[in-house]
């Protein structure tokens, strides 16, 4: 049953041969056998999950059930529910109940899925392999001594491992994609905009985005349905109609015009990644794609760019954790400062505090034009690169990350080496693009991901190209050993 | 040496939303603590800024109102620092890009002339929470009410010269605001608040002094005793051959002495950045043509109509428009009173204006209503009563002793204009006084006035002047 997605299981729900209630606890137990294993969820919402299934099934009694009614779902710790603790993977926030629900999490309420608990993730969303949670680190189901990619690890490794049927995520620079590709699941980050960030904790407030992570292509288009939408409560969110994801999925892709980036592919690329994403591209060849060769001439500066605009704005974003109202805050201050100042090295992690810092400095009288503003400049030049190949492509297809899972504890001492692993996501969201990581093989067992990003709210685009790719394979169907 | 003071302002004006400028919570004051103050306010983790229009709607009034321009696109920014009462740790403001540049108003000098005073910008940002020091053991309170309250920043030149200058600018940007029913202009709760720059140089000399800043006087008076002994403070520092710090003082009224603030801002840097929360705020022609067409009557072109429409002097038209509710009280006088324009506003300017600084009242609080004493010039100008009665009803209505009508006739005050009844009354006074009639008619002729008086006396001043003056002198000469 865990093994089957959300589109079968919810075939299974609408023909009465599951009730949610059963699904639910079976997800439960699941989670109670797995998590100890994998420290996918920080929080497990057990009650709030069996009373949520009983008001689904209730609602297939009368018929008013809708595709997603019933099907369990799980949150990166970064959305805020309305009394559940919501973490973000910090000190900072342990003692957080939020009193609010984020949009999506009420969108999703709305559509009657079922919340199992709050997934794991690096702090504040800050990472690439989820070893920075206070929480301990996520491992990857294929392989317990390796990463499940980060930030939103615990929900790929969720997904990946069958403790839900999907989650939800948030892409600052990767943290869908990349975890997506290393734990062996889909995982789509939207068009900038999209999606509300309304009650999603902020790291990098321009570069955010919220999307889903599942099983299949086809599953996310389900979720993005729901998830997708003008929010007034997000100032940043696009007014644009929804279509509905699902109609595209089996298009036709004849003629589809696939662009290769020449800089994704040089060095750094793991040659046996580069050997699976070459056979995919000749199977969307043999299918009558076009394939061609672009440039994005300024690839190599996404990362330093992202790393000065992503910490200004964290910087900022995290100001509010004071130690004055909510959070975190430590014993016996002796004045405003000393308040400050311990609550915030006590409650923060270390990453988070290298990226306030890098942040804080970035920002700084006398540096500002320097770092920040010339770092919106080259993410000008990069968004161009993206707009002069999308006059000759329909898609751009590559890598989602250079490597498969590495080992845990491998690059927690080398943040440069952790950055690029996401070297091939960043410039998407430099761009505001959407992007799809989908698995593409596996390498020594450990699953390897292809991405394709499309133009400006190219979403079912996008969704059609990758359910085409999943139709001729079941590298998504592969599971790992034990779960 | 001779020394000129240079003053620049930056005043802060609370807009008159009902809600905040980023968030559904309402603006009320006086509600009891962090009472309004919705998760947006309180910068609870993953909340979002949403931008009031009716702020902008407001900035926007402004800039019509002071000559300004309305940036087509203008950016918020994010001020950053720490402070208990900041909850998100910076403040949305705007920077680089304000909505309002370049516009002036000009302000009355007190020898007549108008001077310009030009407006730098004027930037719409929130307001923090308030700290509370007093009422909690060793420990500081946090009032969240105002924080996200919309503020109108409005940043004026350097170039006023004197306490003087800086006062009328004021109540000009004073006025405009509470003209343009953007700002309730409360100085003791807040709403209008003024940071005043000064500083001083020998005169003749180009370059500008070292300034400090007044911050948060709460009201004309004490601001210019601030920048007065400011002004002083600075003179006698240079002139014994010290330096100006730039600094932050704090004016206390008690001691009319500046002083120091510790300043915890000197060394800040803000940081501020484009807050990626927001996109930038672009205005449409349509929205400044759809705001200039909903645009009150403004002082300026009050003025004029009132001196136009009114035949009043410059000097009396300045001060019935001074506020907007002088300016609707005029004209309700000039209504009641059948048109009488021109003794309206003496009665006004003299008369009420008098009565209301002495008791320390102003205008929205006159006992006296419009209608009242509408009514009574109507019946100074209709001969019902005499100038001087009139007075003595004034005194009556301030008394809140009711209807000029009732009043007239309660105590029996209508002139007296039968001539029958006169000329026995000036008989009474001829037989009464036989020395000063002879020498009246043996050419003294200023004993009218006794004349006169007497009868005035006699009659309990219900005589029409002009009526008795002639029936004397035809008495008299027989």
């Amino acid at each position: 049953m865990h093994r089957k997605t959300m589109t079968e299981l919810s075939k299974d729900l609408h023909a009465k041969k599951i009730s949610s209630v059963e699904l639910t606890q079976h997800f439960l137990e699941r989670i109670k056998l797995y998590n100890e294993k994998l420290n996918s969820f920080i929080t497990v919402t057990e009650e709030f999950a069996l009373q949520a299934a009983l008001d689904a099934d209730a609602q297939y009694a009368t018929h008013q059930a809708g595709p997603l009614t019933g099907i369990p779902i799980a949150h990166k710790d970064i959305f805020c529910t309305d009394g559940i603790k919501t973490s973000c993977g910090s000190k900072m926030l342990d003692n957080f109940i939020s009193p609010y629900d984020a949009t999506i999490v009420q969108k999703l309420k709305a559509a009657k899925t079922v919340l199992l608990g709050k997934t794991n993730m690096d702090e504040f969303a800050m990472g690439s392999s989820n070893e920075n949670s206070y929480y301990g680190a996520v491992k990857n189901p294929w392989d317990l001594t390796r990463v499940p990619g980060g930030s939103s690890g615990g929900s790929a490794a969720a997904v990946a491992a069958c403790l839900t049927p999907g989650a939800t995520g948030t892409d600052t620079g990767g943290s869908i994609r990349q975890p997506a590709a290393l734990c062996g699941v889909t995982g789509l980050k939207p068009t900038y905009g999209r999606v509300s960030r309304y009650g999603m904790i902020a790291f990098a407030s321009s570069l955010d985005q919220c999307g889903p992570l599942a099983k299949t292509v086809e599953d996310a288009a389900l979720l993005l349905n729901v998830l997708a939408g003008f929010d007034e409560r997000d100032s940043t969110s696009v007014n644009q109609a929804v279509p509905d994801y699902t109609q595209t999925l089996n298009d036709s892709i004849q003629g589809i015009r696939i662009g290769l980036p020449k800089e994704y592919f040089q060095q750094g690329l793991q040659a046996e990644v580069a050997k699976l994403i070459e056979a995919a591209i000749k199977e969307y060849e043999k299918a009558g794609a076009i394939i061609q060769e672009i440039s994005l001439p300024n690839t190599h500066l996404s990362v330093p760019a992202y790393y000065v605009i992503a910490p200004a704005e964290c910087s900022s974003n995290l100001a509010r954790y004071d130690g004055v109202r909510f959070g975190y805050r430590c014993s016996h201050p002796t004045d405003l400062e000393d308040l400050y100042k311990r609550s915030r090295s006590e409650g923060f992690g270390s990453e988070v505090k290298r990226r306030v810092m890098i942040g804080t400095y970035a920002l700084s009288s006398g540096y500002y034009d320097a770092y920040y503003l010339k770092a919106q400049k080259i993410r000008r030049l990069i968004r161009n690169d993206f707009n002069e190949a999308f006059k000759n492509v329909d898609v751009i297809l590559s890598p989602t990350s250079p490597t498969p899972a590495f080992k845990l504890g491998e690059k927690a001492n080398d943040p440069i080496s952790m950055y690029l692993s996401d070297i091939y996501t960043i410039a998407t969201n430099l761009a505001g693009l959407p992007g799809i990581s989908i698995p593409a093989g596996l390498v020594n067992q450990l699953p390897i991901g292809m991405q394709l990003i499309g133009n400006l709210f190219e979403e079912a685009k996008l969704l059609n190209i990758a359910h085409w790719y999943q139709k001729i394979t079941d590298w998504h169907c592969q599971t790992p050993e034990g779960f | 040496m001779e020394w000129e003071t240079i003053i620049g302002l930056e005043v802060h004006a609370q807009l008159a939303t009902k809600s905040k400028i980023f968030s559904g919570a309402s603006t009320q004051f006086g509600a009891e603590a962090n009472t309004q103050a919705c998760g947006i306010d309180l910068g609870l983790p993953g909340v979002l800024p949403v931008l009031n229009q009716a702020a902008v709607e407001m900035a926007i009034k402004f800039a019509l109102g002071s000559n300004a321009e309305v940036a087509r696109k203008s950016v918020f920014a994010r001020k950053n620092y720490f402070y208990p009462d900041l909850p998100k740790g910076y403040q949305i403001s705007q920077y680089e890009l304000p909505i309002v540049s370049k516009g002036y108003i000009d302000i009355q000098l007190d020898d007549g002339n108008s001077k310009r005073i030009h407006i730098t910008r004027a930037h719409l940002e929130e307001d923090a929470g308030k700290s509370l020091h007093e009422d909690f053991d060793r420990a500081s309170g946090i009032d969240l009410n105002r924080a996200g309250t919309p503020l109108l920043e409005i940043v004026s030149e350097p170039e006023m010269y004197s306490a003087k200058e800086a006062i009328a600018y004021l109540k000009a940007i004073h006025t405009l605001v509470k003209y343009l029913d953007i700002c309730d202009g409360n100085m003791q709760e807040g709403s209008f608040r003024c940071d005043t720059n000064v500083s001083v140089r020998p005169k003749g000399e180009k370059k500008l002094g070292t300034r400090t800043e007044l911050k948060n006087i709460n009201s004309f008076r004490f601001i210019e005793r601030a920048i007065n002994y400011e002004v002083e403070r600075q003179i006698t520092i240079i002139s014994s051959g010290g330096k100006i710090i730039q600094e932050t003082r704090l004016y206390d009224p008690t001691l009319n002495e500046t002083r120091s603030m510790r300043s915890k801002e000197e060394a800040n840097d803000y940081r501020y950045f484009p807050d990626p929360d927001l996109l930038p705020l672009i205005i449409s022609d349509e929205l400044i043509v759809k705001v200039k067409q909903d645009l009150p009557e403004l002082p300026p072109q009050k003025k004029q109509r009132f001196i136009d429409q009114y035949g009043l002097s410059s000097y009396d038209a300045n001060i019935l428009i001074s506020s907007k509710d002088m300016a609707n009280y005029y004209e309700s006088v000039v209504h009641e009173s059948h048109n009488q324009a021109k003794l309206a506003a003496n009665w006004i300017t003299s008369e009420l204006l008098g009565a209301l600084n002495k008791a320390g009242f102003d205008i929205n609080n006159t006992p006296i209503s419009a209608i009242q004493l509408g009514k009574l010039i109507l019946r100074i100008s209709d001969n019902t009563i005499s100038g001087k009665i009139a007075k003595s009803i004034f005194e009556s209505l301030w008394n809140r002793e009711g209807d000029v009508d009732d009043i007239i006739e309660k105590h029996g005050l209508k002139q007296v204009t039968d001539t029958a009844a006169i000329e026995k009354l000036i008989d009474e006074i001829i037989s009464a006084n036989p020395q000063q009639v002879i020498d009246y008619q043996a050419g003294k002729d200023k004993l009218l006035g006794f004349f006169v008086g007497q009868a005035m006396k006699l009659s309990g001043g219900k005589l029409h002047p002009q009526q008795l003056n002639e029936l004397l002198k035809i008495k008299l000469k027989k």
